[in-house]
């Protein structure tokens, strides 16, 4: 079975999704994540999909969930690269991944979650 | 039944056709129908004789009913080839008819003279008025397919033209929207913004709907879902040109726009999204003195 890699970068977790995507390998990412950002500690997820030609609904969904449950690890994930007929064929179908970030490219979705994770780090100090 | 009397109308064709074809010419060239500023005499009678001829080679089958069958074929593609040729030029669909039907008169003066009976002149007479109105009625089929393939191209261009997207600052991509938003002309300003994204990179999407006339709860969804489709590519969208009435008509359709920004204007629209990009415009002769 395939395996798609999570790298691990500094306080971030990397995925980038290079093949097709089916049900098990989603599903099996979605275990891969929460078990990394339990280990790495980290405070932000970035998915880069910008080699995936198409998302069925059951993928998005996975998206969906792995963004809710990184939340509730008190992980940011951010969803990079969407190409634009996989975005029309989403909208289509109703699906509107509200709750998850999106960036247009890896670079700015690093951004986002370098801000994120500042707006964060500014908190905790304020609480302290 | 009238197939069961010999018909003499392939006869008559073939042997008085230049004198038919004199005859019909004289019909024309008289009548109020024919458009001499859009078509040159000879150029008629070139089609006329044309026509004549081709009727004349597919009645030799005998078969004057059935037009659809392959003996007329080369008549028909001279017919339709004919409407399509008149549509372009101009002429209206009766005029373009009445190419067909002004020539029962040359023919039925001709059938008079061949026939001595009245009754085999009753039924040749039927036979062609049949065969002629048929032909007629093929024309006029004929040609308003041409129009409306003409209207269909016309529909095309206007959709591609009215669906620009204008970078106004680099990484900023403008849409103005002018005419009612249905769901073929929505698939077109997704795809074509969308695209626009990818290829530019650009973060933030005004659309202005300053030129649509309307809103009505097909055109909000649509609007919402290229919102959404841009979001979901990781872009912002902002939706400016929003008249008085229409934000009421949003409003009692239940349209839910939270979450999207919303200006009355583009300059204002382009405010947020300069403020945003941390971006500011100053007057140039001031820039000094202000810092």
């Amino acid at each position: 079975m395939d395996r798609i890699p999570i790298l691990h970068m500094g306080d971030f977790l990397l995925v980038t999704i290079q093949v097709d995507m089916y049900d098990k390998l989603a599903t099996a990412l979605q275990d891969n994540i929460c078990r990394r950002i339990a280990e790495t500690q980290a405070c932000g997820v970035l998915i880069d999909i910008s080699a995936l030609d198409t998302v069925d609904s059951y993928i998005a969904r996975v998206i969906g969930d792995i963004a809710q449950m990184s939340r509730v690890l008190d992980a940011e994930t951010v969803l990079v690269g969407m190409r634009p007929s996989v975005a029309i064929t989403l909208v289509e179908m109703g699906v509107a991944l509200t709750g998850i970030r999106t960036a247009l490219n890896a670079k700015r979705g690093m951004a986002l979650l370098s801000a994120a994770a500042g707006a964060r780090a500014d908190a905790a100090s304020g609480e302290v | 039944m009238p197939t069961e009397v010999k018909t003499k109308i392939p006869e008559v064709l073939e042997q008085e056709q230049a004198g038919i074809l004199a005859d019909w010419m004289k019909e024309q060239v008289a009548a109020t129908t024919v458009r001499p500023d859009l078509l040159k005499e000879g150029e008629l009678r070139a089609q006329s004789g044309r026509f004549l001829e081709l009727l004349r080679s597919a009645a030799r089958g005998n078969n004057l009913m059935d037009i659809q069958g392959p003996t007329w074929a080369p008549l028909r593609e001279m017919l339709g080839e004919l409407s399509r040729s008149r549509a372009i030029q101009g002429f209206t669909s009766s005029e373009t008819a009445t190419f067909v039907l002004s020539f029962k008169q040359p023919l039925f003066t001709r059938l008079r003279q061949s026939h001595d009976d009245l009754d085999g002149l009753a039924e040749d007479l039927w036979r062609a008025t049949a065969l002629l109105d048929k032909l007629g009625l093929y024309t006029t089929e004929a040609f308003i397919k041409s129009r409306e393939d003409i209207i269909g191209r016309q529909q095309k261009e206007m959709f591609e033209l009215s669906s620009p997207v204008v970078e106004l600052w680099q990484g900023i991509l403008g849409l103005p929207i002018i005419g009612t938003l249905d769901s073929k002309r929505t698939q077109l300003v997704m795809e074509t913004l969308l695209e626009r994204i990818a290829q530019t990179q650009a973060e933030f999407a005004i659309i202005d709907i300053t030129g649509v006339p309307t809103v009505d709860t097909e055109t909000a969804q649509n609007l919402l879902k290229t919102i959404n489709a841009t979001r979901l590519m990781g872009a912002e969208c902002i939706v400016s040109g929003v008249r008085p009435q229409i934000a009421q008509t949003m409003v009692h359709l239940g349209v839910n726009l939270a979450g999207v920004i919303t200006k009355s204007t583009l300059a204002g629209a382009l405010a947020v999204a300069f403020k945003q990009r941390a971006l500011a415009v100053k007057p140039v002769s001031s820039a000094g003195s202000t810092g």
